[in-house]
């Protein structure tokens, strides 16, 4: 879990459960990437990654999040804390079985199942938990 | 979405005229194909050269359209991928899968 002791920077967005909302979210990620100190092509990549992880973990949200009065919301918070670019991702539906989603296998060609798996691989931490205000889907990234 | 379907040199060409592919837009890619199929279209290359952005719904609607060709008999290949968007098809190894060309016209050199 991401410590909230030295949070320097702290994005917190409210969309409607809607796709059409997935670029607006992609692309405030991937400028706050390229807003990080660093070499220009390194946080050029990051930047793309960030896009894809946040992209992909809205996606899930708005496909697994069906619940109660905030059932029409995906909550994104988007922080820099400590040494780590953090991503939640919040929703108020049932959620899912996070650890049991297997890796693609690449001779089934299946259409699905590689959101979770970009997540994974392009994330340092990632963890998804039920918690009092929704479940979260959270995602660290070091930054030195 | 912008989609642009040409005949070239026999072939059907279908040109993704977005920057993004995501879950909001992969569908009406995925059925695009699928209609183009239903309609006669053969060797189908996808020409991807403006997509800056692909995630795996994206990926998805084309590995629809590459299993849709293989039931038929046809081709189906890719063109002009940018570099972030070949990094991802390489880390799903799906780069594997794909007849894959830097190009539109090497692609219909074929």
């Amino acid at each position: 879990m991401c410590k909230t002791s030295e949070t320097i920077l702290n994005l917190d967005i409210m969309v409607p459960s809607q796709t059409r909302y997935l670029r607006l979210i992609g692309n405030i990620a991937e400028q706050l990437a390229k807003h990080l100190d660093g070499e220009k092509s390194d946080r050029e990549t990051l930047a793309y990654h960030l896009n894809l992880v946040v992209t992909e973990a809205v996606t899930n949200a708005i496909q697994y999040g069906c619940a109660n009065d905030r059932k029409d919301k995906i909550r994104i918070l988007l922080s820099i804390e400590n040494s780590d670019l953090c991503v939640r991702v919040y929703d108020y539906g049932q959620g899912f079985d996070f650890e049991a989603v297997p890796i693609p296998d690449i001779d089934e060609l299946s259409e699905r199942g590689r959101g979770i798996f970009f997540i994974r691989s392009l994330m340092d931490h990632v963890e998804y938990r039920k918690t009092e205000s929704g479940n979260v889907l959270e995602m660290k990234k070091r930054l030195t | 979405m912008k989609l642009v379907t040409e005949q070239r040199d026999g072939r059907t060409v279908l040109m993704v005229k977005e920057g993004r592919l995501d879950a909001h837009n992969s569908g009406e890619l995925k059925d695009r194909i699928l209609k183009l199929f239903e309609e006669g279209g053969r060797d189908l290359v996808v020409d991807l050269g403006d997509v800056q952005f692909i995630d795996s719904s994206g990926l998805g609607a084309l590995l629809s359209g590459h299993k849709n060709a293989i039931q038929r008999s046809t081709g189906f290949a890719l063109a002009g991928l940018q570099p972030r968007v070949k990094a991802m098809f390489e880390l799903t190894r799906l780069q594997r899968v794909f007849e894959i060309y830097p190009g539109l016209r090497e692609a219909l050199d074929v």
